[in-house]
């Protein structure tokens, strides 16, 4: 009796009907099928069904967006289990540092690789956006997306920057006092802002509960909604730009044809009744 | 005009059996436009895949050079002992550079404001939608009004001294008008350049400056502000 293969075993459990009834789908052998596994799932269904075969191309974007969203994702994991070891208070703060150092299994590591994606996506970020901008990416009809774009490096810096004040050393005290001192600068209500985002007049036990909350909790909610905004715009807005200057390339004819009968039908035609 | 369009209109009453429509039909010549239809792609299981690879070669990269690159972390914070200099994380570092040039207001205010006031506007003023060279026509005005940006710059900037400004502002300027005199068959480089739109120009020029203003306020600044050469 001959054991099925790796691919009949998978073959047989995509067809249970538990399966199914998690994915909306069997085994993804059709277009239909893959279609479906797009937009029958949540978390897929922001990105195309279909993608043009020249934008997955490396050089047609060097995957800067994907690179942007893995480090938002490594950021998000390691930010979470750093949490588990972290007091957002002046006293703790900097012993908590101590302690991810000698105590903690792998703190060294954990703090490292939050700090390296940190750093790393800022500058993703920027290239990202340099990238689309020579690439012609921002033109109609993807101009609001370019601007959410705008959105999320403002966000980016934002968290990177709030995050720079948690670990309570010399090197964040100072960098926070330097940025927010360039805040009360704003003419009318650049004291009251700086105020407020400190929580007092001096960097002090308020000032990093709040920026402890604006970067645990406001900036990457904000953050994880428009990455799902610009995710959604580019399926909606056609795809990724392949970029003007190989659609230039592309040959293109326009040609007068006598259309014996133009039809226009408004209203349900017979083959989406079939379809449906 | 031509001949009247002939046209009929049917509904029926049954939706199921006979769905509800109006058909037009006309007789005329309609231009179509024919591209290259290009090669599409399922994005399952084309895309997923490809992405779950690069996360995958990506997340190692990332924690093999992490398992090697400390994270920096000095001495408990002290509001008493200011360090000299005090630094702001590094991507804010070229807004402290310009911060020690221009006033406070100008350098930490208006100028991140237009900054990003500018990058947000980009697709709603770009009406060189076909990316028209800067040097294709109109080009004695152009140069005028090109060179006569290019002298407010190194004005306001050279009042200040602010030479990290004014160096690749110079550099730029500089090669705009290379690429304007240059012979039509020119090198590679000043081909490339002439093909470039103005939008093209700007965009560099202040990428140039950005990392210029970042690199000085990264490497070269030491006690006070003063100029250091950071391996010494």
């Amino acid at each position: 009796m001959a054991y099925p293969s790796r691919e009949q075993w998978l073959e047989r459990l995509r067809n249970t009907r538990v399966w199914k009834s998690v994915f909306r789908r069997g085994p993804a052998r059709t277009n239909r099928t893959r279609s479906l596994a797009i937009f029958g799932n949540l978390f897929l269904h922001v990105v195309p069904a279909k993608v043009r075969e020249k934008s997955l191309r490396v050089r047609a974007t060097y995957y800067l967006g994907s690179f942007a969203f893995f480090l938002f994702i490594v950021l998000t994991v390691t930010g979470i289990l750093l949490m588990l070891y972290y007091h957002p208070a002046a006293l703790e703060a900097y012993s908590d540092m101590k302690d991810l150092r000698f105590v903690v299994s792998n703190g060294v590591l954990l703090r490292n690789l939050h700090r390296l994606a940190a750093q790393t996506m800022v500058l993703v970020v920027f290239w990202h956006m340099y990238h689309v901008f020579y690439r012609g990416g921002y033109r109609p009809p993807r101009e609001f997306n370019w601007v959410v774009g705008v959105v999320l490096l403002l966000l980016t810096l934002f968290l990177s920057y709030t995050g720079y004040l948690l670990p309570w050393d010399q090197l964040a005290f100072w960098a926070i006092t330097v940025g927010t001192n360039i805040i009360g600068y704003v003419p009318l209500v650049g004291h009251r802002t700086r105020f407020l985002l400190l929580g007092g007049n001096i960097i002090g036990e308020n000032a990093l509960l709040r920026f402890y909350v604006l970067h645990c909790v406001i900036l990457p909610l904000l953050a994880g909604l428009f990455i799902a905004v610009h995710f959604w715009r580019i399926q909606k807005d056609g795809g990724l730009s392949v970029g003007e200057s190989e659609e230039r390339k592309e040959p293109l004819s326009v040609e007068a044809t006598q259309v014996e009968q133009e039809t226009v039908t408004v209203g349900e035609s017979d083959e989406r009744k079939e379809q449906l | 005009m031509s001949e009247k369009n002939s046209y009929e209109v049917g509904f029926g009453s049954d939706a199921v059996k006979n769905p509800q429509r109006i058909v037009f039909i006309t007789k005329k010549t309609s231009a179509k436009v024919k591209g290259a239809q290009p090669r599409q792609l399922m994005s399952y299981p084309h895309v997923v895949l490809r992405e779950i690879i690069a996360f995958e070669i990506f997340t190692v990269a990332l924690v093999v050079v992490a398992l090697f690159w400390d994270a920096p972390l000095e001495q408990l914070a002290n509001p008493l002992l200011t360090p000299n200099p005090a630094k702001a994380p590094w991507y804010f570092l070229g807004l402290q550079e310009l911060l020690h040039y221009l006033p406070p207001v100008v350098a930490g205010v208006l100028i991140p404001t237009l900054v990003v006031v500018g990058l947000v506007v980009i697709p709603y003023f770009d009406v060189n939608i076909k990316g028209e060279p800067l040097w294709a026509s109109n080009r004695r005005r152009r140069l005028a009004a090109f060179m006569g940006g290019v002298a407010v710059l190194l004005i306001v900037f050279g009042i200040h001294e602010a030479f990290d400004v004014v160096v690749p502002t110079v550099a730029f300027a500089a090669l705009a008008l290379a690429a304007y005199f240059a012979p039509p068959q020119g090198g590679r480089l000043m081909r490339y350049l002439r093909a470039q739109p103005l939008s093209w120009w700007i965009m560099s020029w202040f990428i140039a400056v950005s990392l210029t203003l970042t690199l000085v306020g990264t490497f070269f600044r030491g006690p006070g502000w003063s100029l250091v050469w950071s391996w010494r």
